[in-house]
């Protein structure tokens, strides 16, 4: 029996074939994947996976993929950082980066779904694969179809910038600047989904594309020596990501690859665009779209399609949900590079921000086993940093220029 | 007959007034709400509207005059 049994309705149940479809034609509530648990259980171990390609293929057995053939074979397995320094500055005794800045093939975490929108797509005998981005995505989405041989069409608003349009031309999908804003950008590209045939993979390839995200979960299970971390630390933009973390957790504890889950889940969303965030801190089930206004521009997602979902995930597991200022955003990222060697785009600076706020609030505590998600590469966004990490120190071509500006002697020196 | 499904957002002031029942009166669209949550100071709904393509459009751009905010089903597709 194949692993997919159906996509189902959240709302209502419903349940619908394996198809290019995302929305229930009963109540109009999101489609998911519902999977044969029984049948999987039959054929994962740890071993299995352990022995599996160094890539979030080694966890096929529980993605929305028929197989054997994959498209995006590199992605995932980035690395689970043990963050002695940042832990040590923030009192964490055992602190974890998982470091998706690394992911192949565009250096961030949508490597991972737009692989496995990418090869569901194929395997559903689309030609075309489309996407509506403002960054990351795009840039994914380019990539994997130009390594795949996919005709591509990639909408993009306007008014974005140059660095960001390069980043997916350079890859030669047909990419569509739309004349509006991104509102505009939002109701065309529903329009275009309900009426071509292509793979929209964040429109009608969603209920795959969105399972991507439990790889994070299964990385860092395994990564852990199959333990499951007490807190996480996760940046929301539709609240998807947090929700496949929490899935992707219990889905490891349905299949006997873990004991127990008691992970407690924690949002985190800049000041500028926390729909998700101040809903929870108000002791809300619903949350009020904004319109966003934030450095954390992946993150800008006014109208979250699954944050009510992820406050549902964070509250069940007794977590926590918080935001930060566009301030505190760069400290972020500029605490993360100090004292990690590690360069995170902007919703990486949200997620330490809200990290070290978590901590001071003695949400988050010393003794518990922590892991914060960093999604992108800051090299993506190297404008949000650029007014706040001071110049290079400019000096004569002359030793004595050297040494006076360092205030080096002859038997050591020190920093200025 | 075309139809589109749309999420429509209800402002504070515009919870009690009854925009279904006026938008099917003003335009010849069939309207289906097929989930919905209105509470005393916040309401949304998911809407099916059924006709030509140009009263659907009309519709829609009614609503919005009447100060209810109307996006795609999908909410935000753009990430």
């Amino acid at each position: 029996m194949a692993k997919m049994k159906a996509l189902v309705c959240r709302e209502c149940g419903k349940e619908y074939p394996t198809k290019a479809i995302h929305v229930c034609e009963m109540c109009f509530g999101p489609l998911e994947v519902k999977y044969n648990y029984e049948e999987i259980k039959k054929g994962i171990s740890r071993k299995k996976i352990q022995d599996g390609p160094h890539s979030i293929w080694r966890y096929a057995d529980l993605l929305p993929v028929e197989g054997p053939t994959f498209l995006g074979p590199h992605a995932g397995m980035t690395p689970l950082v043990r963050a002695k320094n940042l832990g040590a500055y923030l009192g964490l005794d055992e602190l974890y980066i998982k470091n998706d800045t690394v992911n192949h093939p565009t250096l961030s975490f949508k490597d991972r779904v737009v692989a496995i929108a990418i090869t569901r797509a194929r395997e559903l005998g689309f030609e075309t694969i489309a996407c509506a981005s403002t960054g990351n995505l795009a840039n994914s989405v380019a990539a994997h179809a130009a390594a795949a041989g996919m005709r591509a069409y990639v909408f993009i608003p306007g008014d974005l910038e140059a660095a960001k349009v390069l980043g997916n031309l350079i890859y030669k999908p047909n990419v569509v600047e739309v004349e509006g804003n991104y509102d505009d950008v939002n109701r065309l590209c529903s329009e275009i989904a309900g009426e071509h045939a292509w793979a929209f993979v964040n429109i009608n390839i969603r209920p795959y594309y969105a399972e991507g995200s439990k790889t994070l979960a299964f990385e860092t299970v395994e990564q852990l020596g199959w333990r499951t971390p007490d807190q996480v630390v996760i940046p929301m933009a539709s609240g998807s990501l947090l929700t496949k973390i929490w899935k992707g957790l219990h889905e490891m504890k349905a299949l006997g690859l873990v004991d127990d889950v008691r992970t407690k889940i924690n949002g985190a969303q800049a000041e500028g665009c926390s729909p998700i965030s101040t809903a929870f801190k108000a002791g809300r089930d619903f949350f009020k779209p904004v319109k966003p206004k934030t450095i954390a521009k992946s993150l800008a997602i006014g109208n979250p399609a699954d944050g009510y979902y992820a406050l549902k995930a964070t509250a069940e597991s007794k977590g926590a949900m918080d935001m930060v200022s566009d301030e505190e955003v760069v400290e972020g990222i500029k605490l993360l590079a100090q004292t990690e060697g590690i360069f995170a785009e902007t919703a990486g600076g949200v997620t330490i921000g809200v990290l070290q706020k978590l901590v001071k609030q003695g949400t988050i505590k010393k003794s518990d086993v922590t892991v914060a998600y960093i999604t992108g590469n800051g090299l993506k966004t190297q404008e949000a940093v650029t007014d706040a990490i001071g110049r290079p120190h400019r000096i004569q071509p002359s030793l004595v220029s050297f040494e006076q500006t360092f205030k080096i002697g002859k038997h050591g020196g020190g920093d200025v | 007959m075309p139809n589109m499904k749309v999420h429509i957002r209800f402002p504070e002031d515009k919870i009690k007034e009854p925009v279904i029942y006026q938008i099917g009166h003003e335009f010849k669209v069939v309207t289906n709400v097929r989930r919905a949550d209105v509470r005393e100071t916040t309401g949304w709904m998911d809407l099916e509207l059924t006709g030509e393509s140009t009263e659907i459009d009309r519709a829609i751009a009614g609503l919005r005059k009447k100060g209810v905010i109307v996006d795609p089903i999908e909410l935000n597709v753009v990430e």
